[in-house]
């Protein structure tokens, strides 16, 4: 129940950044004991705003307020002074620290000079009874599972007695389930009298849990509405502008015959721990099979097997017919992958490399790019051109530097590059529009059904379920590096796929 | 007429880039030069004597400029060593050892092939084969510390350190042993002097400068076509760039790792290779100390561009040759020319110190070289 | 660090020691030989323990420090001018300009690693073109600056090098004092308690570099400060996230590393021969950092393999002992430049991992943005 004591308020908060403004003249507050949601897509300015308030950044003009009381925040010191606590969207923690270090980091308790461990973890131990928020204080870390791990980063702002909490994007790593158990954690805090912002882009959580919701576009505050005054269809067009078909046109497709086939893959990370464990399946021409899985259990390993980018430690791999287990990513992309990589950055663009440049990453060492090791700029140019064209990307030349491009203008490039390849017969996208505009999201989902209604095996990885669901023929769901289940859209439900993602076992008809 | 306008303004763009990249390093000598003359200065002496020196001394007369293009080509086959090196990522501080035992092979060829044979060769043979030998030596020092990286994790930076010091050990043991000068009068840690079929001859009558300086440019040339033009560029260039997304673009890394220390190993083994065959014909313990560090200012000062090398090459030599001048008129030592050269390498490598200073703006990339240590 | 670890360097020191022992008893008795040979050990791995005490906190905040060696040059240099200077123009008395001079060093390597820190924090310049500036400016520097100081037009020492005020003296302790009761009239007894004395009878900054490491590593884990350096060598947005001031724990630690990288070139012209030449440190400052990657970024990981390296040293110091004695199937021990190689193909074994993988810190080398 929210009352009308305001405990949060922030008036013509304004911040540029080299070459975008990030907030315009934003008003917002926040009652005592409420959860309140601030929805936009993204890079609507909502992180920003948060950062700002929370002191990683200065606003550039406006104020802040916290109790009725105009406060200066100059750095996250004043504002945990203030009882403002953040749990950030890529969690703030040190890996080879344990939970007892991390949360005492800042605000170290000393006996005699010496870091005083074992006040900490009582501390700790009596917050994780009081809370319901259990966490052992002399445990690593790093290994720990997300979930938990975002436990932690609550612990930690309620050690500093926080009594704002601010969460970035929670639920983006957990399962609907843990998602469920989230929202219970954050009703029982603002019983407590702890107020809540709640930074989304997930329509359907903001309706189920929030006391009102503000929605951003473009650095500036739309509206601020209650649940009970609002739908799907409404927020949709406040986030983005203009009408949003929140479905994706899709017809029935018949599959053709196996095109990927996996059998018995077994594969290890980077600290050689087994992270898929025995994995078959087989996707057909025409058809796209969905990954659904929280981050973290296998899926990045597995895309990194199937494409060439580390070696299996056994299991088969074929690509219709011709074996391709643990061959070098070349061999792969000549054998008819196109793959469109989870870290576009870092995989998929040389963002030094001009557009140009980087429409023939993976293809330069041939006709008729190349001739006997010399490059051809002429094709290279008018191949540029030509897939600029086709796919929209927005961009004054072809010789611009990729780095200069929006997000979803990079992700177009590699989409262009990939599937514009002449002999391709499966492709592998990995969190295709993770982190683009609605507008973008659009056009990368129509062209994913464009491959497939040409008879393409479509493997798509994502941790939005609704990508997922509205995309694919049949999904499979991946749970601590195993495939739990295998599906027909049309016979499951968001229900049953969150509890096979959350390990839970569904006993299907 | 769109397409006189777009070659107009490509012109126009290729122009403000060249103006753009050597801003920074034009004003980067010229805070250097000013710091410099104060430090004389401080020191006692007349700045503006000592700079007339210098200038006269590697521009006044033609042999002046023979002398400075003399000391340019070790500097420009080193410098092009770095900077290949730098564009794949890896920072090659080995030049130094690189190129000393590149001088002692070819030299060994020099002196010591005729006498295994038995039979004296013609220099169309012998001069192309003392070449060789002392790059490929150079390209086998670079390559092991090459092939460490690419297997092992090892850094570059500190191997390539222990090879220019194992490489300093081998050549003192070879020079004060097997290979030294038996001649009666000689007491110093040489070989030799190579057989006259071994060596390049000089362009003019009189002067110092060999065709070696004009090999220098023509390699310069080379090597701006091999990563501009050709796919082994491209595929050095973008290892180094991002390793991340040339294994996605299905480069093999380790190879194109260890191919581009090799190369830089080979430009680095014929800079010591075309002092020994062009200049010295024989190579003496210590004459190529300090190589090194100059090559990685000089790819630095170059951006790591051939032509930039080339320029930066005939000023560090300029410096180097008019010290002598500039020594003899205001009693300054040599050393100085290291400071200001350290200096000059000091705002060239913190340009933002000299953006800062003459408030220009930033643009384009930092050149990242530090990835921490891998392994 | 792991059981792994510590048995290679066991064993490489074993070997080492043993090889010295094997030729030279004809010479001295094998206690002598090893208790020697352990004493030049801790000696000569004095400035290696420093340099890699420097680089650890450095990395340990994020920043890499190949610049090391440059610190240590110019350090030993104005450690030794500034003795020079106290001893000869301000006329103080020897041991007073001594430890002067070693003030001088410490205060020049922090004022080298400020250069450093300013380059690589405030101005992000990439650290490891920002240590190799440091390293070519330290030996111009120190050229320049040796040549015009003593030899130049305006010198006041007209032309000729001054003598050193002198070195550090050992520290005296008193083993043999307290335990020459216990054997009696036995000579060959005494004898091996003096030699053991010998080992221990260290200068001051070696004797310093073994209190360090210790005092670091307790700093570093045990700490409010340490904790802060991890975090932010490891995760500085997280760090900055909790309110700790990024830039300041980094500038801090990069000062402190120049410091201990002072020490370290008070040690080449103060402790060690009380005269400069140019490019002393001879590597050593690079070693150091193979000692620092080997011993997994801690002061004892560190320490334990600055020894193996002193150790290699201490072979060629004895090599030339006994070189008379030395077997003539083994002749290659006699030449120096041969056996010199040892510490540098010892260093790139190790960086190969074979001996263990290591992990530097996360952020290590990573300027940070907000």
């Amino acid at each position: 129940m929210s009352e009308s004591k305001v405990v949060l308020e922030a008036k013509g908060i304004t911040k540029q950044f080299p070459g975008v403004l990030a907030s315009d003249n934003v008003n917002f507050d926040l009652r005592k004991g409420e959860i309140h949601a601030l929805l936009g897509e993204n890079g609507a300015g909502k992180s920003t705003l948060m950062n700002l308030i929370y002191g990683l950044h200065l606003p550039d003009k406006g104020e802040i307020f916290v109790n009725g009381k105009q406060i200066d925040i100059h750095s996250p010191n004043d504002s945990i002074a203030a009882g403002i606590g953040m749990v950030h969207q890529h969690f703030m923690l040190i890996p080879v620290f344990t939970v007892a270090e991390n949360v005492m980091l800042g605000d170290e308790t000393t006996k005699n000079g010496s870091l005083d461990r074992n006040t900490v973890a009582a501390k700790i131990t009596e917050i994780s009874k009081q809370y319901g928020l259990d966490v052992d204080p002399n445990a690593l870390v790093g290994p720990l599972p997300v979930g938990i791990q975002q436990r932690v980063e609550i612990v930690k702002t309620l050690y500093r007695n926080a009594e704002i909490v601010i969460l970035d994007e929670p639920t983006a790593v957990l399962t609907p389930q843990e998602a469920e158990d989230l929202f219970r954690i954050m009703r029982d805090l603002t019983a407590r009298g702890v107020s809540i912002i709640f930074i989304t882009h997930k329509l359907k959580e903001v309706l189920a849990v929030a006391d009102r919701i503000t929605v951003m576009r473009a650095g500036r505050v739309i509206n601020t509405v209650k649940p009970s005054e609002t739908d799907s269809a409404q927020l949709a067009n406040m986030m983005v502008g203009r009408q949003v078909i929140l479905t994706v046109d899709k017809k029935d497709h018949e599959a053709s015959g196996d095109v990927l086939n996996v059998e018995n893959l077994i594969v290890r990370d980077q600290r050689n721990l087994e992270t898929v464990h025995n994995v078959s399946f087989t996707v057909r021409g025409g058809e796209v099979l969905g990954i659904a899985g929280v981050q973290g259990n296998g899926q990045t390993e597995l895309s990194e097997a199937l494409t060439g980018l580390r070696h299996p430690t056994s299991g088969k791999v074929t690509i219709d017919g011709i074996d391709l287990t643990g061959k070098p990513p070349r061999t792969i992309t000549e054998a008819g992958l196109a793959h469109i990589p989870e870290d576009r950055q870092r995989h998929g663009l040389v963002l030094s490399y001009t557009i140009a440049d980087n429409m023939v990453l993976c293809d330069y060492y041939h006709a008729p790019f190349s001739s006997r090791g010399v490059l051809q700029p002429k094709a290279l140019d008018e191949n540029s051109r030509k897939l600029i064209k086709a796919f929209d990307v927005r961009t004054p030349s072809p010789f611009v530097n990729a780095g200069k491009l929006s997000g979803g203008n990079q992700q177009k490039v590699i989409v262009a590059r990939e599937l514009s390849r002449n002999n391709v017969k499966l492709v592998v996208a990995n969190q295709p529009t993770r982190g683009l505009d609605v507008g973008s999201i659009e056009y990368i989902h129509s062209e994913i059904i464009k491959m497939r209604d040409r008879g393409v095996a479509v493997l798509l990885i994502s941790a939005e379920l609704d990508e997922i669901m509205a995309l694919s023929d049949r999904i499979a769901v991946m749970y601590r590096g195993q495939i739990v289940a295998v599906v027909e859209t049309k016979k499951t439900t968001r229900e049953q796929l969150g509890l096979w993602m959350a390990g839970a076992h569904v006993e299907t008809a | 007429m769109q397409e006189e306008k777009q070659s107009n303004s490509l012109t126009r763009q290729i122009l403000q880039s060249i103006s753009d990249a050597s801003l920074v390093p034009f004003l980067a000598i010229v805070t250097a030069v000013v710091l410099g003359g104060i430090i004389i200065a401080f020191v006692g002496g007349n700045p503006l004597l000592a700079y007339r020196g210098l200038i006269e001394g590697s521009f006044g007369s033609t042999k002046a400029l023979s002398e400075t293009a003399v000391w340019a080509t070790p500097y420009i086959f080193a410098g092009l060593a770095v900077a290949l090196a730098f564009k794949g990522g890896l920072f090659n501080i080995g030049a130094e050892g690189q190129l000393a035992v590149g001088a002692v092979f070819s030299a060994l060829i020099g002196y010591a092939l005729p006498e295994w044979l038995g039979f004296s060769l013609p220099t169309i043979i012998h001069l192309p084969l003392a070449i060789i030998v002392g790059m490929l030596m150079g390209g086998l020092w670079a390559g092991v510390v090459g092939w460490l990286k690419a297997y092992t994790g090892g850094h570059e930076v500190i191997n390539t350190i222990m090879m220019n010091y194992i490489a300093l050990n081998t050549t003192s043991f070879l020079l004060n042993g097997v290979m030294k000068d038996r001649s009666p009068t000689n007491v110093i840690a040489r070989t030799p002097l190579i057989e006259e079929s071994s060596r390049i001859p000089a362009i003019f009558d009189g002067l110092r400068v060999h065709w070696g300086f004009v090999l220098a440019l023509l390699v310069a040339f080379f090597i701006w076509w091999l990563l501009n033009k050709t796919t082994l560029g491209f595929e050095i260039r973008t290892v180094g760039l991002n390793p991340d997304a040339a294994q996605y673009a299905g480069i093999n890394v380790k190879r194109t790792i260890i191919i581009t220390m090799i190369l830089s190993g080979m430009l680095a083994g014929m800079a010591g290779t075309i002092e020994v065959t062009g200049l010295n014909y024989r190579h003496e313990l210590g004459f190529s100390q300090g190589y090194g560090f100059d090559a990685i200012a000089i790819a630095l000062l170059g951006k790591s561009h051939p032509l930039g090398i080339v320029l930066a090459s005939f000023l560090f030599a300029a410096m180097r040759n008019g010290a002598t001048r500039m020594q003899f008129l205001t009693q300054m030592p040599v050393d100085l020319i290291s400071m200001i050269q350290a200096l000059i390498l000091l705002f060239v490598a913190a340009d933002a110190i000299v953006r800062y200073i003459y408030r220009i703006k930033s643009k384009g990339e930092r050149v990242v070289l530090t990835r921490g240590w891998g392994g | 660090m792991d059981l792994k670890r510590f048995g290679f360097i066991a064993l490489i020191i074993i070997v080492l020691f043993s090889v010295v022992v094997m030729v030279g008893q004809t010479k001295q008795t094998p206690l002598l030989i090893v208790t020697s040979m352990l004493a030049t050990t801790i000696a000569v791995a004095t400035p290696l323990t420093l340099g890699a005490l420097s680089g650890v906190f450095c990395e340990r905040s994020g920043v890499v420090n190949i610049g090391i060696e440059g610190m240590m040059l110019t350090s030993a240099f104005f450690g030794w001018l500034g003795g020079i200077y106290m001893f000869h123009i301000f006329k103080l008395p020897p041991s007073v300009s001594i430890v002067l001079g070693v003030f001088f060093a410490i205060l020049t390597g922090a004022l080298m690693a400020l250069l450093h820190a300013m380059l690589s924090i405030t101005f992000k310049v990439d650290q490891i073109i920002g240590g190799t500036v440091i390293n070519i400016l330290a030996i111009g520097l120190t050229g320049f600056l040796n040549r015009q100081l003593f030899f130049g037009a305006t010198s006041v020492f007209k032309g000729s090098v001054p003598s050193s005020p002198g070195v550090l003296p050992t520290i005296h302790i008193p083993i043999t004092e307290i335990f020459s009761s216990a054997c009696g009239s036995s000579a060959v007894c005494l004898e091996n308690i003096q030699a053991i004395n010998r080992v221990f009878d260290q200068k001051p900054i070696a004797l310093s570099a073994i209190i360090l490491v210790f005092l670091s590593h307790y700093i570093l884990f045990n700490t409010r400060w340490g904790l802060r350096t991890r975090a932010v060598g490891e995760h500085p947005k997280a760090a900055d996230t909790v309110g700790i001031n990024v830039s300041f724990m980094r500038y801090a630690n990069v000062l402190i590393g120049g410091m201990f990288a002072g020490l370290a070139g008070a040690y080449f012209t103060i402790e060690s021969v009380p005269s400069f030449e140019p490019l002393l440190t001879n590597g050593r400052g690079f070693i150091s950092l193979a000692a620092m990657i080997f011993g997994n970024w801690t002061p004892i990981g560190a320490w334990a393999a600055s020894l193996v390296f002193g150790a290699s040293q201490a072979l060629l110091i004895n090599m030339q002992i006994f070189r008379d004695v030395i077997p003539p199937q083994w002749s290659f021990l006699q030449e120096s430049y041969i056996v010199g190689l040892t510490p540098y193909i010892l260093t790139m074994f190790i960086l190969t991992g074979i001996i263990g993988k290591t992990t530097s810190p996360a952020a290590d080398g990573v300027p940070y943005e907000k």
